[in-house]
């Protein structure tokens, strides 16, 4: 069975990124312009493992992880977090939100896909 | 998809970025406290910097990143917004556009005001976020050579061999942020020789079980040549969601006890941790005859949930992104399919068939149809032109900068929409025309005040829709054009006759003659070797005009009228002498019978009709055009009323007019030569070729059969410019 993936980010490349990585490493892509997109998506796409980003429009990356984790629909589905920022701080806060990880953009296409594997066990 | 083309969408993301960033600099001079504009703001320049990261774009990072830091620093209010922060901003934002242009078309950037902005924006950030650590590396992305994922095998003759001793309890947490241990041991696994042991103890009875508890822990012991800090790195994710004790023991040495390899221990553990890690109910119960009956009501809830909220609070509207290629391909074959209707048409009158009422609807359905077909692959490449407009703004801005004048763009209707091609190529006019009105056109503030005006002046471009054209009109609030020194300067550059007497609109049509420059001095803004006759010769181009108008004291307005589409139009099918030809519907007032009584002779060829009481000049289509001699008498014909910029109302004389239809454009240049008052040419239903008329190129070859002030020489020149 494929491991699907719903990759959140309002940056067009940083999508068209993910899914040349991802589609290449055997994920099944799907992705959403903003959190808002990606919550309203999440129960039809059911994806695997999310991936988003932290600052969108409408609905940011936290919101994504609240709506996810405490909502009406929570799920323990990982979310791995994509930021430009590598602060201890937000690393502390993503995870105390209920975040499973994070990577570090601009990410290394290897060290994305082996995170993926470690937190879905997809087998490539 | 390519890395090229991957690259290709940044840039054009770029684009969108850089546009946005602009509007929302402009939002923000009037709402400096709205956080959701400075949030806007901040992830333009973001999104710039994260995919530039990612193609190792630094120098475009390195400044997208400075310039984001000190706009955090208003978003945590930290900073205020000023005007000389919005000015900054905005000289950082044109900054941005040049590293982002030089990046995509791998030019070299001179970075003398580069250096200077950082400067600038670092001033805002401090002595403690100047030298912020910042580190950026270019990513790897082997996307053409997908190589397998690098994975640290272990090595078995490596002489350094540790053994780690790993106690593991995951609290609650770590499951609620999706972790699943198994998927952490097989990574330990891939470092070397794994053996764990899973402690059961903490399992309670079944009436006490609480499926969202953390009840298993582990002791692990991994043999590996790899250090311990790569363990940690292993458990990054879950520090602080579990107990993680690490201690190295002897190597080679097994533990006494119970040790289990990996494979069947993670048998025993999917059972035990089936349920504990599941506790939401997204994991199939099926398999679990202990799922409590808290976890099928959860299940219920979820299948009984609200659907997914209607889509009408979805951000922007969905767009598809389609090759121009294929829309410009799609637009020729539409131009054949109206010529094609046009063909059937004329093949079934001539067929002389009894009147058959419902062919002849059918046929007008079609008719209908296909000009629907038509309008709407039109309206693919009608993009609006606020793209064009706020680059302007930009002009505006270094134009002031340059002559030391301020000035403030203010632009209407920028909602309209206008033809792909357009856009891009009035581009270049208008940036000129732009910088004229501030170079030339604007007082200096001091000037202003002295004449009681703000000392702001204002360049007003405005876009709209009439008449099916697209006028566009760059007007500033300047002084009004100099008259007198324009027709001094054409006179002294040997232009215009000394003694010629020149109307007011053809002195300052004279700003279209080429070389012609109206500053005392060539200033370093209108240096650059554009002059006006190239603004109008790229409007004509586009099957446009360009004309001026001026009030001393109150300002100067160019006007640029543009057909709305480049590949279609309605005309009327005329006779001028014997042949067929197209005039545009879009230029024609009304069309005339006239009396004989109502047409005079004025001197000694020039006619002039009387309509409603006024008078207007009679121009002679086939005369002007040189199918027929100068006759005295003309006939009757048809008089077809036509306004124009410069020219006011003239009567343009055909022989007959046959039909109303749509035309497909055909460029006589590309396929044959330009030829003055023809501008394209068209196939027509019976096949034959009819040439579209150009009424205002027309007229001006009417009348210049009249006196003529200007010059032999520049007679050409003139008329064409």
């Amino acid at each position: 069975m494929t491991t699907k993936v719903l990759a959140i980010d309002d940056s067009r490349t940083i999508r068209n990124l993910l899914r040349v990585s991802l589609e290449g490493a055997g994920f099944e892509f799907h992705s959403a312009e903003d959190g808002q997109e990606g919550v309203e998506v999440f129960p039809d796409v059911d994806p695997d493992v999310v991936i988003t980003d932290i600052n969108m429009p409408r609905m940011d990356g936290f919101g994504v992880i609240d709506t996810l984790r405490s909502g009406p629909n929570k799920t323990n589905v990982p979310i791995l977090v994509l930021t430009t920022e590598s602060s201890d701080d937000l690393k502390s806060r993503a995870r105390s939100s209920g975040a499973t990880g994070w990577i570090v953009k601009p990410f290394d296409d290897a060290s994305l896909v082996s995170v993926l594997k470690r937190l879905t066990g997809h087998v490539g | 998809m390519s890395m090229n083309s991957i690259r290709d969408t940044f840039f054009e993301e770029c684009e969108e970025l850089l546009e946005a960033l602009v509007e929302g600099l402009a939002q923000l001079e009037e709402a400096p406290d709205d956080t959701e504009v400075v949030n806007a703001v901040f992830r333009s320049v973001h999104s710039i910097k994260g995919g530039a990261g990612a193609f190792g774009l630094d120098r475009l990072v390195n400044f997208a990143h400075t310039f984001e830091t000190v706009m955090d620093k208003v978003r945590d209010r930290e900073l205020a917004v000023d005007e000389k922060l919005i000015g900054l901003f905005h000289r950082s934002g044109d900054m941005l556009s040049d590293l982002v242009a030089s990046a995509r078309d791998e030019t070299e950037l001179d970075d003398t005001n580069e250096a200077s902005l950082f400067q600038e924006l670092e001033s805002y950030l401090g002595p403690g976020g100047e030298e912020e650590e910042f580190s950026f590396e270019a990513m790897t992305l082997d996307i053409d050579d997908p190589s397998p994922i690098a994975i640290d095998l272990p090595s078995e003759n490596a002489s350094s061999e540790h053994c780690f001793d790993i106690h593991f309890k995951p609290f609650k947490t770590l499951y609620e942020n999706g972790h699943e241990p198994i998927l952490i041991f097989d990574a330990l696994a891939e470092l070397g020789n794994l053996t764990s042991e899973v402690d059961l103890s903490g399992i309670p009875s079944f009436d006490e079980f609480d499926p969202s508890d953390s009840i298993l822990s582990w002791k692990l012991r991994l043999t590996t040549s790899e250090p311990e800090t790569t363990l940690h790195e292993v458990f990054e994710f879950v520090e602080g969601l579990c107990v993680l004790e690490i201690s190295e023991g002897e190597a080679g040495t097994e533990k006494a006890g119970k040790p289990t390899v990996l494979e069947p221990v993670r048998e025993a553990e999917e059972k035990a941790i089936g349920t504990a890690s599941s506790g939401d109910g997204t994991a199939s119960s099926t398999t679990e005859p202990n799922a409590t009956p808290q976890s099928t009501a959860s299940e219920k809830q979820e299948a009984g949930a609200p659907p997914v909220q209607p889509k009408e609070n979805r951000g922007p509207k969905p767009t598809l992104r389609v090759d121009l290629d294929r829309v410009d391909r799609l637009i020729n074959t539409v131009g054949e399919l109206i010529i094609n209707q046009a063909m059937i048409s004329q093949r079934i009158e001539e067929l002389d068939l009894p009147t058959v009422a419902h062919l002849t609807n059918e046929l007008e359905a079609y008719k209908l149809l296909a000009r629907d077909i038509q309008e709407g692959v039109m309206a693919i490449r009608a993009q609006p032109v606020k793209p064009l407009f706020q680059r302007m703004s930009r002009i505006v801005r270094e134009a002031s900068d340059a002559t030391n004048k301020k000035a403030k763009l203010v632009t209407v209707g920028d909602s309209t929409e206008v033809d792909k091609t357009v856009i891009e190529r009035l581009a270049d006019p208008l940036t000129h025309m732009i910088r004229n009105a501030v170079d030339h056109g604007l007082e200096k503030s001091k000037d202003r005040e002295a004449v009681g005006k703000d000392p702001t002046g204002t360049i007003r471009l405005s876009a709209s829709h009439r008449s099916g054209s697209v006028f566009i009109e760059i007007a500033d609030d300047g002084a009004g054009l100099d008259r007198e020194r324009i027709l001094a300067k054409a006179i002294e550059k040997d232009l215009v006759a000394a003694d010629a007497e020149l109307s007011e609109p053809e002195i300052d049509n004279l700003l279209f003659l080429p070389g012609f420059s109206t500053a005392g001095q060539v200033s370093n803004l209108s240096g650059r070797g554009v002059g006006m006759d190239v603004v109008k010769n790229a409007v004509q181009a586009l099957g446009g005009r360009v004309s001026i108008s001026s009030t001393p004291g109150k300002g100067t307005t160019f006007t640029i009228v543009l057909p709305l589409t480049l590949a279609v139009m309605d005309g009327f099918v005329i006779s001028v002498s014997d042949q067929t030809m197209v005039i545009p519907i879009a230029s024609i007032l009304e069309t005339i019978r006239p009396n004989a009584r109502d047409v005079h002779i004025i001197g000694t060829d020039s006619e002039v009709v009387s309509v409603r009481g006024s008078y207007v000049p009679i121009v002679d289509v086939a005369e002007s055009l040189g199918l027929t001699e100068r006759q005295g008498s003309r006939g009757n014909g048809i008089l077809l009323l036509v306004s124009t910029e410069g020219n006011g109302l003239t009567a343009l004389r055909v022989t007959s007019i046959h039909d109303q239809r749509q035309v497909v454009i055909k460029s006589l240049e590309s396929n044959y030569t330009a030829i003055r008052g023809v501008s394209a040419a068209t196939i027509l239903g019976d096949g034959k070729i009819a040439l579209i008329l150009d009424p205002e190129e027309l007229i001006r070859l009417g009348h210049s059969g009249c006196a003529d002030p200007l010059m032999p020489q520049n007679k050409m020149e003139l008329r064409h410019g």
